[in-house]
């Protein structure tokens, strides 16, 4: 008898057209000792899953079938047993830290409440066992940080706050619903370490959530993989990361980026299993003649020097103290070269985001310069310049559910720029002009009637990427435009800018946070830390004989799928 | 065209809510009623109350039909100067209506560009409009329809006053709602102006002008809706109550609320049916545009999950 | 923390300040003050002489000078129509509305938490549902027709309460209270309640809406995951947050009754000082208008004021502004 048991789970959900099954037939089982990963793409099933072994599923979702076992005791769909092993013998941690914790309550008060609530201890013994906790976890000084309420505390400290919650009352089962998701990635190592000793130290067995195969590489024994409610396969990480059987499996572990080397393109597997070898994309020479093969010269295309931006507070009276004020950029310079593809570098707070809005002219810079075919682009003196460049520089983004006008057409939205820049355009131009533009992100022209809601993320991206090179621009920002996306679409849309760089010999920015998408996407890479340039060079010689401490300790603590390879 | 329309609506999201709730269909058709009741007093109301012609004193305090004393032609008796109470009620839910419309209308467009501009641009602009906004929402709405209802009549004389009433009443209560439509639509601009098809319109270069009434007005009309619906019962209320108070509709043009005013005086004496017939209409009125504007806020609003 | 209440204090002043100007527009600039205090008889000499002795002559900044002065002291000049100082009207017809006011505020603050928690946290069932239906009658009902109705009703038919004034009153000092007369306290009783009404049912629903958006957080969540008992999460975690933004509504609320007041003072025939603004409206008595403006938007700030600080105590994110320690 394991320690946990699951067998034939069944959950489902009514909406108002049809029924969908979020769980079918999940079976799979876990010791104590052992850490075993779900992973899966968004849609999958495995956040709903994690909720339906405490009976906290959202409504209206509902288990109408099967057995969740712990150490023998059977709670499925049983609201009075569960209730009483919630906390007590089952821990679980959710994935956002911002939001977990009760703004109101002192940490004390969440700590002290939990552990009273299950284990019979006074008000003084819960306070010392809390403050134990705290120092379990990491949290350094404990007996201050404990009076504090949680917006004291940053996202990786809250995160440690809430896993102390989850073990206080000496639960056996701990499990984790993407517990690292929202952090970054050198926090992401330490959290992760956290875990893998309490399960050594507590004896637990632990259940993570992911989507991360490299996370999954670095902290699971065993992992199960689900696609649209069901195990497609399961069994020990080293075996299935290395050798997997089913073609869902195939094409997931296919599709992650490999951080040991740079390959081409993403081999993609069809839902037969069989290689897709066709580009997505349909370029005629037509199309390629019209859209601009350029020379490809070298020259340099957008020149960053020195460049400072400090955001201050908006005050309507600006006082001299600087403590509301930002700086997150501080003389930051590079270069970018006609035909190539620059990537930057760096975890939340380094100033990508600021960089990609002063290069779009969205922002100006407090100090330094930007010009861009050797014309100065934020010249105070000439406010109106930005405009002459406006259509040679566009952008993509990250979030796609947000960056198509919901109540616009799909052929509005790619129209729009093209009617604003030629605006005695006729109809007809217009219409071949966005015809042409659908075909080459690889849509069908149908889509061109419908509306964004009705498409899924990776297909509101191809439509974003046709928005942007509708006006021809001589360089594309890409701002994180397949972090929010699953591993195996983020694989299609990496290979279809990569065509496009190829075909229409695009120069693109890249910026991400994800070191492996880096090393694939880009010829030369900046990487940067609060707001300042660690380190420029070739991206595989970032890779393989990195400078900078920084980018070496990046470079460690960057999750691994190879690990186990 | 409009039944393809309406097909349309019924087969969205929202429609499906709408056809599932009774409550909804049964106030929508009800104050649907109302209204086209209004509209065409004309032809609808068997009397024209006001003219001096069709109305004799002899008629006067007819009680309704099911009471003893009554008269088949006044199905719901008649007031002290002998009109019939059917006829002056639907007369005066015209006047309540057209109040009600045109005061809320007048807001709206004053808030929702108040409140788009301001929340877009930003700035010096943005604090000094939501000053206004802030503390005008202190003060609540009959208060300020009294204090520029009160400064007209410093402006006006009485009797041009009796005929200004509609426009002074449209003006004070437009006035007092405007605010809650500024707030409202700042806060759900400030959101939209963060999403990323914003920025891409920014990056095209679109004017400030385009990318507000083009891009983020259409986006953010639902709460917008359901804060019209509201504020139209809510206007109706406060014209009554200015009218009740003697300070709105005179007798010679009388709304729901000077209706009751009067009939108040012959409460006590018996004759009920002067206050309560028209006190009734209005409170079936504002039940079923709050009804209405009720189910609008739960199917509009994402965040309530379904049971 | 002190630069927190200097800015509202500042604040405070300020719109004082506005609401001032406009005041004393309204008493300079809308109709003629000396054509309504002497009639349409007087000589042009009598008008000079009454101009200069108010000081109308006087550069526009000066007589403001002087209307802030002189209201700071509660000195509003006389009425036009009933040719007694304002100042007396005010301190005569304040208590009763004043107390009405409060026993209306206990009334709807105290039922409108409870019924709009407990409709929060139990949305099905048949108490709830009836209710959300009286509150639902609550606010299409305006206040007067809901007077006239308990009037007709407990007056009328049952002639169990009064339907005017305020009964005996007793006078301490320059309050008269009605609270400590029997028919006294049977007087407020119509008129509080109808005066709650509107404000009961409004707070019922938005507590209501509050409640169901708070127990649908990830942090209520977690709480649930951590085996926290429902009735601890409900009455505890859910509440204390829910009762944030009710803080803000009271402070609104109490301006909406005094507000109110006038319509309850009308039906009621409340000697109170809203009956003395409509009265005011009609005869186009300026002094009156103005002070009354002048009175209640010192309060609503004073409220707003007390609001503030009692914000600044009750939520944590604002005492503490002072961001996280990285790690």
């Amino acid at each position: 008898m394991s320690f946990l048991d699951i067998k034939d789970l069944d959950i489902e959900y009514q909406t108002r057209k049809e029924t969908i099954e979020a769980g079918k037939n999940v079976s799979f089982s876990l010791e104590r000792g052992e850490i075993i990963g779900i992973v899966g793409e968004s849609g999958s099933g495995k956040s709903t899953v994690a909720n339906a072994i405490i009976n906290l599923i959202d409504k209206p979702g509902k288990i109408t079938n099967g057995s969740i076992k712990l150490d023998g005791i059977e709670f499925c769909n049983n609201e009075n047993i569960v209730q009483s092993v919630r906390g007590k013998k089952i821990g679980f941690i959710f994935q956002d830290p911002q939001t977990s914790l009760n703004p109101l309550f002192k940490i004390k008060d969440q700590l002290i409440e939990t552990i009273q609530t299950h284990l019979k201890l006074n008000h003084n013994d819960a306070e010392k066992k809390s403050i134990d906790l705290l120092r379990e976890v990491g949290i350094e000084n404990p007996e201050k940080r404990i009076n504090e309420y949680p917006h004291q505390f940053s996202g990786g400290m809250r995160q440690r706050v809430v896993i102390a919650l989850a073990i206080s009352c000496e639960p056996d089962l701990i499990i984790a619903d993407e517990p690292t998701t929202a952090l970054d990635v050198s926090i992401q190592f330490k959290i992760l370490k956290l875990l893998k000793q309490l399960t050594i130290k507590r004896n637990l067995g632990v259940i993570i959530i992911t989507h991360d195969m490299g996370v999954i590489a670095e902290t699971t024994d065993r992992v199960v993989v689900m696609r649209l409610g069901k195990i497609v396969e399961q069994g020990k990480t080293t075996e299935i990361l290395s050798n997997p059987q089913s073609i869902e499996c195939k094409s997931l572990v296919m599709s992650v980026p490999p951080t040991n080397k740079k390959i081409d393109r993403f081999k993609l597997l069809n839902p037969e299993g069989k290689q897709v070898t066709n580009s997505s994309i349909n370029l005629t020479n037509s199309i390629i003649k019209n859209w601009g093969v350029r020379e490809i010269n070298n020259k340099k295309l957008l020149d960053f020097i020195n460049v400072t931006k400090i955001f201050d507070d908006n005050a309507i009276i600006s006082t001299k103290k600087s403590e509301n004020k930002i700086k997150a950029l501080d003389r930051v310079s590079f270069q970018i070269f006609e035909g190539e593809s620059f990537g930057l570098v760096g975890e939340s707070g380094s100033g990508k985001s600021t960089i990609a809005k002063i290069v779009s002219s969205l922002i100006s810079p407090t100090s330094g310069e930007v010009y861009f075919e050797n014309v100065s682009l934020h010249d105070p003196k000439n406010k109106l310049i930005k405009n002459k460049f406006r259509g040679q520089i566009q952008m993509i983004f990250q979030d796609p559910y947000s960056s198509l006008n919901p109540r616009f057409k799909v052929k509005n939205i790619i129209a729009e720029p093209i009617k604003f820049f030629q605006k005695n355009i006729g109809s007809d131009l217009i219409n071949k002009n966005v015809n042409d533009l659908i075909d080459i992100v690889g849509m069908s022209r149908q889509s061109l009637e419908r509306y964004p809601h009705e498409f899924s993320g990776g297909q509101r991206q191809r439509i974003s990427i046709a928005r942007a090179l509708a006006t021809r621009p001589r360089l594309l920002i890409c701002d994180e435009p397949t972090s929010a996306l699953d591993v195996s679409i983020q694989a299609q849309v990496l290979n279809l800018l990569k065509d496009l760089q190829d075909q229409l010999n695009l120069t693109i920015l890249f910026i991400s946070h994800d070191l492996p998408v880096i090393r694939q996407m880009c010829d030369r890479t900046t990487v940067l830390k609060n707001g300042i340039v660690c380190e420029t060079a070739e991206t595989e010689n970032i890779f393989n004989k990195p400078k900078h401490p920084y980018t070496k300790e990046l470079l460690n603590l960057m999750p691994k799928i190879e690990s186990v390879v | 065209m409009i039944a393809k329309m309406i097909n349309n609506f019924l087969d969205t999201d929202i429609g499906y809510s709408f056809k599932k709730s009774k409550i909804a269909i049964s106030s929508t058709v009800v104050f649907l009623i109302i209204v086209f009741a209004s509209l065409l007093a004309g032809i609808v109301a068997p009397y024209n109350p006001f003219d001096p012609a069709s109305i004799s004193l002899m008629d006067a305090f007819t009680p309704p039909i099911w009471v003893e004393g009554s008269n088949i032609n006044f199905i719901l008796g008649t007031d002290q100067q002998g009109r019939d109470m059917l006829s002056t009620m639907i007369y005066g839910s015209r006047i309540s209506l057209t109040v009600g419309f045109a005061s809320i209308i007048f807001a709206m467009i004053l808030g929702v560009s108040l409140g788009v501009t301001s929340g877009y641009l930003g700035g010096r602009y943005e604090i000094v409009v939501m000053r206004f906004t802030d503390v005008q929402l202190t003060i609540p709405s009959i208060l300020m329809a009294l204090l520029v209802d009160g400064i007209a009549r410093g402006f006006i004389s009485k009797s041009l006053h009796n005929d200004m009433a509609i426009y002074v009443l449209i003006l004070a209560i437009g006035i007092s709602e405007w605010p809650q439509f500024a707030r409202v639509t700042r806060a759900a601009t400030l959101v939209e102006k963060n999403k990323e098809y914003i920025l891409a319109s920014k990056i095209i270069g679109l004017s400030n002008l385009v990318i507000m009434f083009k891009h983020i007005l259409p986006n953010i009309l639902r709460p917008v809706l359901v804060i019209a619906t509201i504020g139209l019962s809510q206007a109706i209320i406060t014209e009554s109550t200015l009218s009740f108070l003697g300070v709105g509709f005179p007798p010679t043009n009388p709304s729901l609320g000077t209706l009751i005013r009067f009939g108040n005086n012959f409460l006590f004496s018996g004759e009920w049916w002067i206050t309560f017939f028209p006190a009734i209409f209005l409170v079936v009125l504002a039940l079923s545009i709050n009804l209405l504007g009720d189910w609008m806020r739960d199917a509009l609003n994402p965040k309530l999950k379904s049971r | 923390m002190i630069n927190y209440f200097l800015k509202r204090l500042i604040q405070s002043v300020l719109v004082m300040l506005i609401v001032a100007f406009v005041s004393f527009s309204l008493f300079n600039f809308v109709g003629d003050p000396v054509h309504n205090m002497v009639g349409q008889e007087a000589s042009t000499e009598k008008r000079e002489e009454i101009r200069e002795k108010l000081g109308l002559n006087d550069p526009v900044y000066t007589q403001f000078f002087r209307f802030v002065g002189n209201s700071s002291k509660g000195e509003f000049g006389l009425s036009y129509q009933l040719r007694r100082p304002v100042s007396d009207l005010i301190s005569e017809r304040l208590p009763a509305t004043l107390e009405l006011v409060f026993v209306s505020a206990l009334i709807a603050i105290i039922s409108g938490v409870v019924f709009g928690v407990y409709t929060g946290i139990n949305r099905e069932g048949y108490l709830s549902n009836f209710i959300l239906i009286i509150s639902l009658f609550g606010v299409s009902l305006p206040t007067f027709v809901i007077g006239i109705l308990f009037i007709y009703l407990f007056s009328v038919i049952l002639g169990i309460l009064p339907s005017f004034g305020r009964g005996e009153v007793i006078h301490l000092g320059f309050w008269s209270t009605g609270f400590l007369t029997l028919s006294g306290l049977k007087a407020l009783i119509l008129p509080s309640v109808t005066l709650s009404l509107f404000q009961m049912t409004y707070i019922i629903r938005l507590v209501r809406a509050e409640m169901m958006e708070i127990l649908q957080t990830d942090y209520i969540k977690f709480a649930r995951a951590r085996g926290i008992k429902n009735n601890i999460i409900n009455y505890r975690h859910a509440l204390k947050n829910g009762l944030i933004p009710v803080i803000t509504i009271t402070g609104i609320n109490v301006g909406t009754l005094i507000a109110f007041s006038i319509i309850t003072e009308t039906v009621f025939q409340w000697p109170g000082m809203g009956l003395l603004f409509i009265n005011a409206v009609q005869f186009v008595d300026i002094p009156i208008m103005s002070a009354y403006l002048i009175m209640v938007a010192f309060i609503f700030v004073m409220i707003n004021f007390i609001v503030d600080i009692a914000y600044y105590f009750i939520d944590p994110r604002i005492r503490f502004k002072e961001e996280a320690v990285t790690e």
